[in-house]
């Protein structure tokens, strides 16, 4: 798939046009994949809240940059493509839980044509090693 | 899966205003539809098979917890106890008033209790009105998700002075906890002093030093906000035990500080040696927040107009507060000056013997909160206050399990909660699944509570009930040009829900 970037400022999105329908893979907590198909415009968060899809605890504070919720990783070759982060993402984005180099929040990251067929994370539900320490503690 | 349609409409590209839509959808298939009676339809559930949990705390560990637990299972029922009429927790009660997109979980939750398995009992103090053995007799499994009510004291003379308030009671007082109404804190000196460098205590500094033409659109309530536009603190210097690179606060609040109109900073330029040099080996969390730090050190932020300033200072613990000549109030504190041993987060404080006083009228102690035991039959581990468990299973209790800030303690934001409480509800389905929790046997559920409390004289205050109280504060926050004006009498509150 070309991964050419289509420069287009969301702005100019017109309310009728009918985009090729973009299909998305989420990779869940469980690591369970889910494909969407959805049209472009819309923010990663709204496609997983829209689409109801199954990710826990996805878009807590409803994007509006108060939380990490909708953490979202990235393959190397989307992330680089994608608009430049803003101070305000970034400073909620180190709180994330399992952050990696190719993070994004949801919310703040359009679908655009060109990521038709990419897929995306979110962080495996790990076992907490302090559960485990503090539970050795406890006996 | 559904296939449900974006509105395909301009997405202007605005940060903060990129707003996700009908977060409703997200539980379409558990939507509550008909009756929602609360008496007529709760009354009667009693166990057959399916299993009946209960929840201590309507916050958003409570929350969090049933949400994960409804959402997993089909025939779950889950009741959850709070001892307020009103649900949410810290959410409504610690949350700043400025941070309104972090109160938005609120919605999540409404679906939470909206949702045709659940059951929200505000206005019942477990462990006063119910005991906790009383609730496992009523359910296959109770879990205990009710926070952190007190406060670490600072163990030092002068302590309950006039002047001196816990961050716990002073962020109660203006965000209307019931139990805070009267504290009416002493605004008058010019010079206040935070112990504490988390982000409670920048929202307290916030609070303290913010334009009042910001405050007075926000939730805080009308009497703070009186009391507030009355204040004459105009520096609070907000102070740690240990170094720059140790603070405890988030770069969103540090950012709120350094932008905080009528304001600049005003640190010791001296304190901040070395730390430039330290920051390419930070990782970049640490990195960025220390790099904003220095940038406000170096004078470089604020307004030349400010009239307000707040500062950082570091290596200081306190050691006494020190009251005025007619030993009424509060004229000062004095701190003993630390250095470090070691680096990095692990990094301790050691005195060096020197001390150093600080006039001030105004002490706000922003250590920590802290969590109590609620009942003598549950565990409790007295040193970390909170309740001994493993993944939120309860320490030898079966059919008894913890989440939030008395799982693990009183640290994190929402998020950090969430995450906890999705792993305690995991633990519970688990042993559902492994047969621990022997749904063969008949619980009466909330049939049983509700008998008790109505024995005992508790009015129990429904969703339903709550929603009218919301509806009054609301309306009351419209005139005001507010989000809400927030009951604060908790006799009112349960009027309104009555009427």
């Amino acid at each position: 798939k070309s991964n050419q970037k289509v420069i287009q400022k969301h702005s100019l999105i017109s309310p009728t046009s009918k985009g090729d329908k973009i299909l998305l893979h989420f990779i869940n907590q469980s690591g369970v994949k889910i494909t969407t198909s959805v049209t472009e415009g819309a923010s990663l968060l709204e496609v997983v809240i829209n689409k109801n899809l199954d990710i826990s605890g996805f878009g807590a504070c409803e994007g509006t940059l108060a939380c990490s919720t909708c953490h979202l990783i990235f393959d190397e070759n989307v992330y680089k493509n994608l608009e430049p982060i803003a101070d305000e993402e970034l400073d909620m984005l180190d709180l994330a839980y399992g952050l990696t180099k190719t993070s994004r929040l949801g919310c703040q990251v359009c679908v655009q044509k060109w990521m038709d067929g990419m897929t995306v994370r979110v962080p495996r539900d790990v076992k907490d090693l302090r559960n485990v320490k503090e539970s050795a503690e406890n006996q | 899966m559904s296939s449900v349609v974006i509105e395909e409409k301009p997405v202007k590209m605005n940060m903060r205003s990129l707003r996700a839509v009908k977060p409703l959808e997200r539980f379409l298939s558990a939507r509550c539809v008909g009756t929602r009676a609360h008496g007529v339809r709760k009354l009667s559930s009693t166990s057959g098979s399916y299993p009946l949990v209960c929840i201590v705390g309507g916050g958003p560990a409570g929350f969090y917890t049933a949400q994960h637990l409804l959402k997993s299972h089909p025939d779950i029922h889950v009741d959850i106890y709070e001892r307020l009429p009103i649900p949410f927790g810290l959410v409504r009660f610690g949350v700043a008033p400025d941070h309104p997109e972090v109160k938005n979980v609120i919605n999540t939750f409404t679906q939470t209790a909206q949702h045709k398995h659940c059951c929200f009992f505000g206005n019942v103090n477990i462990g006063r009105d119910v005991s906790v053995k009383e609730l496992q007799e009523a359910y296959h499994a109770v879990v205990l998700s009710y926070g952190a009510e007190a406060n670490r004291r600072l163990g030092i003379p002068g302590e309950d002075l006039l002047g001196v308030y816990s961050a716990k009671d002073f962020v109660g007082w203006y965000n209307g906890v019931p139990c805070n109404k009267d504290l009416q804190p002493d605004l008058s000196s010019d010079t206040a002093v935070i112990l504490g460098q988390g982000n409670v205590a920048l929202d307290v500094a916030r609070m303290l030093l913010s334009p009042l033409d910001i405050l007075k659109k926000t939730d805080v309530t009308q009497p703070s906000l009186e009391a507030l536009a009355a204040s004459h603190v105009h520096k609070v210097l907000i102070v740690g035990r240990r170094g720059p690179l140790q603070m405890a606060c988030t770069i969103k609040e540090l950012r709120e500080m350094v932008n905080l109109p009528g304001t600049k900073p005003d640190m010791v330029t001296a304190e901040f040696e070395g730390i430039a040099e330290a920051l390419k080996e930070l990782p970049r969390p640490r990195k960025r927040l220390t790099e904003l730090l220095l940038k406000a050190a170096q004078g470089s932020a604020g307004s030349a107009q400010a009239t307000r300033q707040w500062g950082f200072r570091f290596l200081r613990s306190p050691v006494e507060i020190r009251p005025s000549s007619d030993v009424t109030r509060t004229a000062g504190i004095r701190l003993a000056v630390n250095r470090l041993e070691g680096s990095g987060e692990n990094a301790q404080a050691v005195p060096t013997g020197e001390v150093e006083d600080l006039q001030c009228g105004l002490v706000i102690n922003s250590i920590g909160y802290r969590s109590l035991p609620i009942d003598a039959t549950v565990p409790f581990d007295p040193h970390k206050a909170v309740i001994p468990n493993t993944v939120g299973r309860v320490e030898q209790v079966a059919g008894l399990y913890c989440s939030g800030w008395v799982k693990r303690g009183p640290t994190g934001v929402i998020a950090t909660t969430m995450n906890d409480s999705f792993d305690t509800a995991r633990a519970l389905l688990q042993d559902i699944e492994a047969g621990l929790l022997k749904l063969s046997t008949k619980k009466l559920g909330s049939k049983a509570i509700v008998t008790l409390l109505e024995k005992r004289g508790v009015n129990s205050v429904s969703f339903l009930e709550w929603e009218k109280i919301n509806a009054e504060e609301v309306k009351r926050g419209g005139r005001a040009g507010k989000p809400r004006e927030k009951l604060l009498d908790v006799e009112e509150m349960i009027k309104i829900a009555k009427t």
